[in-house]
């Protein structure tokens, strides 16, 4: 195999906890791209803000460490610029469904040919345990000390309703099956979304590697194309599915643009079209 | 009665009633006629009832300000003429179906009743009433029926024969009326006409804006809706496919301003279009410009503020907003032009600097200039060259790589063998999130050194008048027309203007304007004159007088010529 190491050498301040999930992702999705045959220099990854968010520190590709919340949009328009890049978002269950919620359904939406990849370790990391969107009910954190009463989020059956083109969920320990639903979920031609769980051993207590195992199982007999059925396994809390749960095909955002109707070169690659702006300029002769 | 040399036709409607038709065929059909025309509106923000006006000023000499006087009105509708109470004077020609005079005004002789409703249900229906109303200026100011039925018959071409031989009808009629009425009347209009001018071309504010940003290479538009600026995007998203620009509403200006940033980072020249409520939300974003030195461009539509304030009309309040907008410390470049020639050249010019310099830049427009528009020729549209910046990566590529100059090549992902980082967080050459006290010192002296480069290559502000002055006149933005015309109505020797097309940083040479003044009057359509208070921060110069409105509508020149002549002689 000649495929290229997505590994940082020599790079070792690493900002995360010790036995934190987000090491074995960084695994996961380094071997998935090598295995893809991607190159570094031709993979964007761009992430919002929060523990989740450093990997483009912590991998080599090219990154764009931007704003909490705003990787998918920054994402789309990448993608949209040149279609040739491998377009990845990244960043923690905050950062993708809080600060970032509307960014996830709009996204979902347009349907830009990029993987979203959300850490979710049900709670915020870098900003110290307060309360995410998918934090369990009853939980005590700092900021809610009399526990959590809101109801979590159900991200993976809100992309299902929302007829997102790849909706899946892992969990970070299972380090072989997350890379290969990275490496799928990458491969499909559409947005992708994965759930990925992960431990926070600083600051979640509750959902510790062994709940984790204890309370998900993969899914063996499960048909993605069924979105009924898709949706009723999202529902699913006594134990959490992992898995494809839904693919459909649906049009590709940047494929329908109409600036690549007739011409398929990467818009960034393009210069003015002077004559047809001069054109312009004397129909407002007449 | 007599109408020499330029004259202000006013129409006023409500919304919906299709003034802007009438204006649209006017207007091209007066300049292929050979009349130099301006036209500008003001309208309320509601899709139906209401009163909306639009000026036309057909004039022998270009004309591009707006002018408070009105010498012919025509009324579409009832309260018309009571909302443009403090504008009519006892000459001014109000033409319009008695239905349509507000009860104070009905024995106004100076009235003239055309029976626009009659004539067009003659010819089929009052679905023909804009036609006839056009003809009726056309016929009054001797404009050409060949060319107004040749707009006719390419405007109704998909209708049907039908349809276009009822409105050549309406046409005729109301171009018959119109020299009748002339006669009738005893009013004599004379305007020269200029064959060069037939061949100029017409263009709004907003389409100059859009023009000059395409031309630099703009291909990318991202943008959430908010009036004036939508024009723009709207003009672009029009044109997407000839000019292969990506035009992609979107679901916020949070979201916008984002993949504006995207675009530039993987190489295309994004934009965002928006106003000044939109633009608060986008303020984060702008910070994150500054910090990952990744060029941007705002295109921002000023309108009264605060908050959601008076969406349909005009300021220039958002300055000190685009100036301060974002936390921390980063340099920026703002842009204010003046008339639609600067539009369409500073639009292009805001894309090379943003490449240049990798700073955000902002074009700040305003409801007036984008909704007005006049003739121009082609040498009054200057051209620039895009002017490309991107840089093919080497392996060792660091992205802000430190050496002599503040300005660190900028890659992009895929173009060379270099890996590319941005970091809105501090980050060390290669983009890593650093906290080392030095390394931060250096690189937050990198960011910020710009702006003397910046401030050297910054447009020099363009001056008007007689080199011996001692009073100037100080403006930006949109005022520029108004102002330039009350200096030149009221002929003062010893008083010059200085307009400011780039607002920040100020070139420094400029300052020598202030040197020689004795008094400095400074014009805004804001309340607390914020570009005054930016050159005092400057300059250190004082502003004698301020002439100042924020009553949401733009300057007239007999306003200002009034209110500079009190100044200045007073
Ligand atoms: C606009 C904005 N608001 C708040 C913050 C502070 N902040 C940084 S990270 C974060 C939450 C991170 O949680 P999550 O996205 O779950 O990521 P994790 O650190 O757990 O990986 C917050 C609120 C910020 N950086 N920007
Ligand atoms: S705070 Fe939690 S999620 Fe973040 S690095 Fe530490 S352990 Fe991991």
């Amino acid at each position: 195999m000649n495929s290229e190491s997505f590994d940082r050498i020599g790079k070792i301040d690493i900002s995360w906890c010790p036995g934190c999930g987000n090491f074995a992702i960084r695994n996961s999705l380094t071997k998935a791209l090598s295995e893809l045959s991607l190159k570094p220099t031709n993979t964007a990854l761009i992430s919002g803000i929060g523990q989740a968010g450093k990997m483009p520190h912590h991998i080599l590709v090219n990154g764009f460490h931007a704003l909490h919340g705003r990787a998918i949009p920054t994402a789309t328009a990448v993608k949209a610029v040149n279609p040739n890049l491998t377009v990845i978002a990244e960043g923690g269950d905050g950062d993708m469904y809080a600060e970032g919620g509307n960014h996830l359904i709009h996204a979902i939406r347009r349907n830009p040919d990029i993987t979203v990849l959300i850490h979710n370790n049900q709670i915020y990391g870098l900003t110290k345990g307060q309360a995410s969107p998918t934090t369990l009910i009853n939980t005590k954190t700092p900021t809610q000390p009399f526990g959590v009463f809101e109801e979590p989020l159900n991200p993976i059956a809100l992309a299902i309703s929302l007829n997102a083109s790849f909706v899946a969920r892992t969990f970070s320990g299972y380090v072989e099956e997350t890379k290969e639903i990275i490496k799928q979920a990458i491969s499909h031609k559409g947005l992708s979304i994965v759930d990925i769980f992960h431990n926070c051993p600083s600051f979640n207590k509750v959902n510790t590697v062994s709940w984790y195992q204890e309370n998900t199982y993969f899914m063996y007999d499960h048909d993605p194309q069924n979105r009924k059925e898709a949706f009723n396994r999202a529902l699913e809390n006594e134990k959490y599915p992992l898995g494809v749960f839904y693919i459909c095909k649906k049009p590709i955002f940047e494929e329908k643009l109409p600036a690549y109707e007739k011409n398929k070169t990467p818009i960034w690659n393009r210069e003015p079209v002077v004559e047809n702006i001069d054109k312009i300029i004397n129909s407002k002769k007449v | 009665m007599n109408l020499e040399n330029e004259v202000s036709i006013v129409l006023g409607g409500a919304a919906g009633q299709g003034i802007h038709i009438i204006e649209e065929s006017l207007t091209k059909v007066l300049k292929l006629s050979g009349y130099n025309v301006f036209a500008t509106k003001e309208y309320m923000s509601r899709v139906r009832g209401g009163i909306n006006t639009t000026e036309i000023v057909v004039s022998s000499k270009k004309n591009r300000s707006y002018f408070k006087k009105v010498d012919l009105l025509v009324t579409f509708e009832k309260g018309v003429l009571n909302h443009l109470n403090d504008r009519l004077d006892e000459k001014t020609i109000i033409l319009g179906e008695i239905k349509n005079i507000d009860d104070e005004y009905v024995n106004n002789k100076n009235i003239i009743d055309v029976p626009i409703t009659e004539i067009s249900k003659s010819v089929g229906g009052e679905l023909f009433s804009n036609t006839v109303g056009s003809g009726i200026i056309l016929g009054l100011f001797d404009g050409d029926l060949e060319i107004f039925n040749k707009y006719i018959t390419e405007k109704f071409s998909k209708k049907g024969a039908g349809v276009i031989d009822s409105n050549l009808k309406a046409a005729l009629k109301g171009y018959t009326l119109g020299k009748k009425i002339l006669i009738d009347h005893d009013i004599q209009i004379t305007i020269k006409k200029n064959s060069e001018v037939k061949n100029e071309v017409l263009l709004s504010g907003t389409e100059a804006f859009a023009l000059g940003f395409a031309r630099s290479g703009c291909n990318f538009v991202s943008f959430y809706p908010m009036t004036p600026s939508t024009g723009v995007s709207v003009f672009l998203a029009n044109h997407a496919k000839d000019l292969g620009i990506i035009v992609e509403q979107v679901e916020d200006e949070i979201s916008a301003i984002n993949m504006a940033i995207g675009s530039w980072y993987a190489g295309g020249r994004g934009l965002v279009t928006t106003s000044g409520g939109g633009f608060s939300l986008m303020c984060e974003a702008v910070s994150l410009s500054g910090m990952t030195e990744s060029p941007v461009v705002i295109y921002l539509g000023q309108r009264p503020g605060p908050s959601t304030g008076l969406p349909t009309r005009t300021a220039q309040g958002d300055l000190n907003l685009a100036l301060y907008s974002g936390q921390g410390e980063f340099p920026r470049i703002i842009y204010a032009p003046g008339s639609i020639e600067e539009a369409y050249f500073t639009s292009q010019l805001a894309f090379n600097m943003a490449d240049k310099y990798q700073v955000p830049v902002f074009v700040l427009s305003d409801q007036y200039l984008s909704d007005t528009y006049y003739n121009i020729s082609d040498l009054e549209l200057k051209h620039i060259k895009k002017e490309n910046y991107i840089t093919k990566t080497e392996k060792d590529y660091k992205r802000y790589r430190l050496s002599d100059s503040p300005i660190s090549k900028r890659g992009i992902p895929g173009y060379g063998d270099g890996i590319v980082l941005l970091c809105g967080n501090e980050h060390d050459e290669f983009g890593d999130v650093t906290e080392d006290p030095k390394l931060i010192t250096k690189m937050a002296e990198k960011r910020n050194n710009k702006i003397n480069l910046i401030e050297k290559d910054s447009i020099m502000p363009k001056f008007f008048g007689s080199d011996n002055y001692k009073n100037l006149i100080v403006t930006w933005g949109s005022t520029y027309y108004p102002v330039r015309d009350a200096l030149l109505k009221l002929d003062l020797k010893d008083t010059a203007l200085l307009h400011f097309n780039q607002v920040y940083p100020l070139p420094k040479e400029s300052e020598k304007y202030f040197k020689n003044a004795e008094k400095i009057i400074n014009v805004e359509l804001n309340y607390s004159g914020q570009f005054g208070q930016l050159l005092k921060q400057f300059f250190g110069i004082n502003i004698h007088s301020n002439v100042l409105k924020y009553d949401g509508r733009t300057f007239s020149v007999e306003d200002l010529s009034k209110k500079l002549e009190e100044i200045l002689r007073g």
